[in-house]
This record gives structure tokens, sequence and C-alpha cells, in this order.
């Protein structure tokens, strides 16, 4: 058991109709730490941020965070509570401008000084973004269309960030870098869920790792153990 | 300096409305008052469709219900139909309150359509309401059914009628110049509500759930509620307007709140500009006057030319509205007078493929 948990997921089951995505997970997360759920397409992966985030409801089962149920709020306020969802594929606002973008991130907000000084920090963070504040989201290139999400994430001050798959379709360079500022942000202090197909690169970058395969989570452990063992090399690792 | 410029300019604009309605009076006669007052309403109902399509960007084909909602609110409460005769100031927001529930009633079971499914189910409401005015005269009469209800009390405050002609400094002043500065007022009152709600944070909300709705969830946004808040303001505003015509008109009949009619407003909305106030209102004057232009030319022109009239002027106006909008949607996608959003979207131009290209060669470095 981990001291200090933020948020503790018991039995977690969601059906799409009739089909169960996720057939009972359970995880914890300490404050702090950098844990990655690593699976396969189809897995289970984005069903259950997607339930942790509030966007889908669970048929049963238990999320404490901070020591509250979970469950009970909607997804609005699971954001006011501090926690963030970068979601699959970027989802960021195609049409408004990276500032735009940000600012939308700061919606629940209201301490206009205080939200432009963590605009400040975002730029910072990602100078990508400070070059490009004026230009459309949507005619990014897929690697600051991440960094946006991410920015934007940060931008409501969450206490748990939960990354959806954030190298899919990204060129490996490009993918270099926005692991490079997962690392950063781990940095900072904010407690982060990492989903990824990216075995290796998750694992590398987590303190703590769990392996999901279609529905179920079949092994857990300190992510260097993991990148180890025999079955994620072979499952995941190809060797 | 810019204050004194911002106040000379609204100024002189405020003058230009006020003699408008004589202006075009002495140079159009007065049916074309008239008409003026009608192309008022018609901004206002586009206004509030503006709300509803082009800031929360959810596509709704039965918007005329809620102008159907305001007037038969006004109607049955201010006439002999059941010989009530309450007085403007209950029942204009009386209608306002009605159409917004409805507007609610609309939202709530639609909150998870988008696109062509929401269309479909807000024209099915629009037509539902309709057919309802239409027959609620049986078992019990309510609406008076297709015969409509007429002799409806005019507009009045007090013993003031908005529907009677004064003599004021030996100038007459007739009910449709009077109807033009209540309906004036009324739709600025409309526009600044829209401005104002346009940089508010429920404005921002409405764009992020227009752009992706997951992702506006989430930012944190309870995008049920800013929603159907969506549909009770463009509801309101529908009802303010159906309320207003129907003291303006004398008379209401279901036929008035055809799903023509909701094309029409969606017509003014996307021709001018969605999200774009000033371009609503542009489309609305256009729409209003364009088609009544025609009527008023097509037969002394083809007698002219041709020496007879060849065809019926009223088919021969649908004609050149479609013509127009077929035009307009070529060359101006985005709508006569688009938003900035709007046309940086449309804009398909070389600096934004410039821009692409850019970014997409050195994302590397």
């Amino acid at each position: 058991m981990v001291e200090n948990t933020l948020l503790e997921v018991e039995n977690l089951k969601v059906s799409y109709g009739g089909i169960q995505a996720l057939k009972g997970i359970s995880l914890s997360i300490a404050a702090g730490e950098l844990v990655t759920l690593i699976g396969s397409n189809g897995a289970g992966k984005t069903t259950a941020l997607k339930a942790l985030a509030g966007l889908l409801h669970p048929t049963s089962g238990h999320v404490h965070y901070q020591q509250k149920s979970l469950l009970q709020f909607p997804a609005h306020q699971r954001v006011v509570n501090g926690i963030a969802l970068v979601p699959e594929g970027r989802g960021i606002f195609a049409r408004l401008t990276v500032e735009e973008n940000l600012l939308m991130g700061a919606y629940i907000r209201h301490d206009k000084t205080e939200i432009a000084a963590d605009l400040a920090r975002q730029y910072e963070l990602f100078p990508r973004l400070a070059e490009r504040r004026a230009q459309l989201a949507g005619t990014l290139s897929g690697g600051e269309q991440q960094m946006v999400a991410m920015a934007r994430a940060l931008m409501c001050r969450p206490t748990l960030l939960m990354l959806d798959e954030p190298s899919m379709g990204l060129a490996p360079l490009m993918v270099e870098k926005v692991f490079e500022s997962i690392r950063n942000i781990a940095a900072q202090g904010v407690t982060i869920l990492l989903v990824e197909q990216n075995a290796k690169l998750a694992l590398e970058a987590a303190q703590r790792g769990y392996v999901l395969e279609s529905g179920a989570i079949t092994l857990s452990g300190a992510a260097s153990e993991l990148l180890g063992s025999d079955a994620v090399q072979r499952a995941y690792l190809g060797t | 300096m810019r204050l004194n410029h911002f106040l000379t300019r609204h100024f002189v604009l405020a003058i230009a409305l006020l003699a408008l309605p004589f202006i075009i009076d002495a140079l159009f006669g007065h049916g074309w008052v008239r008409i003026t007052d009608f192309a008022l309403l018609y901004i206002m109902l586009a206004l509030g469709l503006n709300i509803v399509v082009g800031y929360a960007g959810l596509l709704d084909l039965g918007y005329i219900a809620f102008f159907a909602v305001g007037a038969y609110t006004y109607a049955l409460v201010s006439s002999p139909q059941f010989g009530l005769h309450w007085p403007m100031w209950i029942t204009l927001p009386l209608g306002a309150l009605i159409a917004c529930g409805f507007g609610v009633l609309l939202g709530a079971p639609t909150l998870k359509l988008r696109g062509d499914y929401l269309a479909i189910v807000t024209l099915g409401f629009g037509e539902i309401i309709r057919i309802f005015l239409n027959n609620l005269n049986a078992p019990v009469n309510i609406t008076n059914g297709p015969q409509g209800i007429s002799a409806i009390d005019p507009l009045q405050i007090g013993s003031f009628s908005f529907g009677n002609s004064y003599q004021w400094m030996g100038m007459r002043v007739d009910d449709v110049h009077l109807h033009y500065y209540l309906f004036l007022g009324f739709t600025l009152l409309v526009i600044f509500i829209s401005r104002r709600l346009e940089d508010s944070r429920i404005g921002r909300a409405w764009v992020a759930i227009r752009e992706d709705e997951v992702a506006a969830s989430a930012m944190g946004i309870n995008t049920r509620n800013i929603k159907l808040l969506a549909f009770a303001m463009g509801a309101t505003f529908g009802g303010i307007s159906g309320g207003l015509f129907a003291g303006f008109q004398g008379f209401v009949s279901p036929e008035s709140f055809s799903l023509m009619e909701s094309i029409m407003v969606l017509c003014m909305v996307v021709l001018g500009g969605m999200g774009n106030v000033g371009g609503v209102v542009l489309g609305g004057v256009i729409l209003v006057a364009l088609p009544e232009l025609f009527r008023n030319a097509a037969g002394p022109v083809q007698q002219a030319l041709l020496g007879k009239v060849v065809v019926d002027p009223e088919s021969l106006r649908m004609l050149m509205f479609g013509l127009a909008l077929i035009l307009v949607m070529l060359w101006r996608p985005a709508g006569l007078w688009p938003s900035t959003q709007r046309r940086r979207e449309f804009a398909a131009d070389d600096s934004v493929l410039q821009q692409e290209q850019e970014t997409v060669y050195d994302a590397s470095k």
C-alpha cells in the first residue's frame, strides 16, 4: 500500500452496452507520483481515464480521491477538484488561437493576475507555444498540439494530471520532447497518471506502472521491474 | 479624443435611426415603414437563433416555434378569445418566460444530440408546436385552430397605444412609426445583451462546446447547463419578438409559423455571418428587404422589357432568393460579414497554408 494516497480505484467496472470494457480494475496513486497505465489497443486504457474524468459512468466500483468518493461528482466538478484530463487525440480547440486555448483551460478560475502569471509559466515550459501564441491551434504540428493540450490542462492548476496517449501519431523526435515536458511537469510536483501504448518510454519516465490487458490489470509494480519483466518484454517491447 | 470620436459616431447613428422611418416614409411610402418594422422583428429572431446556432453551434431548425409561443401567449391573454386584456408589460415578459420554458423543454431531451440528429429533432419540435396550435380548438377551444386569433389588443402602455396615430407639433406620427421606435428599442436591447454574452465567460463556454464538447467538459465547463442556457436565451428572444408580432399584427394564425419561416431566420444568420451580431443584423435587413424589392420590381420590369408579365413575380422571388443563397455560399462561405473566428476558419489562404508548412517542417526544432 502506498503512503499518502491521492487516488484509489477499487474494482472499477465499465460497460458499453453489453460489452464490458473494464472488468474491475484496482489501482492507487500517491501524491507526487508519476504512474503509468500501459496496454495494447482496446485494452481499456482510455475507458479507464474517461471514467476517472467523469466522461463515462462506471457500472460498479469505487474511486476515492483525496479521501472523498469521486464518482458522485460530474465531470466539470472533478476539474474544480483538481483532476485534469488531456484527452486522447489531444482535443484542442482547433479554431481558436494557442493563447485562447490556454485561457480556456483556466475557465474554472477567476483570479485574473494569477491566470496571467500561469500563462507566462506555460510559455516558459513550452517556448514553442510562446512563438505561436496568436496562431490557430489547428494549424500547429501534432507535437505542438500535444503541448497546447498539456499546457491548457495545467492552466487549471491540477493536482492530478491524466494524459491519454500523448505520444500518439507523433514523430519520434517530437515524442522525446513531449516526454521531456511530462518529466518537467512531474518535477513541479504534479501527480501524473500516464496512459500509453509506448510501454518502454512510459516505463522509463514513470515510477510505477500497471499493465492492462483486455479490461483487467495483469501486472503491476515498480516501473524498472516491469521494464525488466519477461511478460512485458514479450508483449510490448518485442524482444 | 477617442471617446469624442466614439460619441460623435454613436450620436450620428442615433439621429439616423430616429429619422429613418420618416425618411423611408417620404421616399418609398407607408408600406415600406411597415416592412422595416417586420425587419426589426426578424432581426430580433435572428439574433436569438444566433445564440443557439452561431455561439453554441447547435443547429436548430424549429426555432420559429418560440416565436409562435410568444405570439400566442400575447394573443390568448390580450384578445376577446378568453375576454382577457392584460397589459403588455405583463404579457411580453410572460411570453418570453413561457418561450424560455419551451426552450429548456426542447433542450433537455436533445442534450446528447449533435449535427444532423439535433436538426431533425428540432425540426420535429417546430412542427409539433405548429400542429398543436392548429388543432387546439377541440375538445376545448384554446387557440381557435386554423382560423387563428383576431382582434388582438394593440401594444399599449397605459392609455398610450402604439396602434393609433398622433399629431405632434404639426407632424403626423402613425402606428407604423410608433411601432418602429418600440421595436428598435427592443432590438437594441437584444443587440446589447448579445454583445455582452459574446464577451462573457458563458460566451467562451459556448465557443468551447461548439469546438469540442469533450474537451469543453474537461475544462470544467458544465456542458449540460451551458447548452440549456443557450436554448433558453435564444427562445426568450424569440418569445419577445413573437409577443411584439402579435400586438403589431393584431392577428395570429398557425400559418405564420411554418418550417419555411424557421429556415428563413436560419438563412439570415448564415447569410449574414454566424456568430457576428453585425452580420446577423445585416442578414435580417437583406432577407426582409430584397424579396419585397423584388416583388415590387419584377412585374414592371417584365412589362417594360417584354410588354407583358411572363412569370409570376411571386415564384420568381423564390427563384432569385435561392440563387442569391447559392452565390453567397460559393463566394462568401463564412457569410457576408463574418465573425473574426469564422473568417479565420474559412481563410484557407496563402498565409495560413504557409504557416502550416512551416510548422510541419520545423516541428523537430
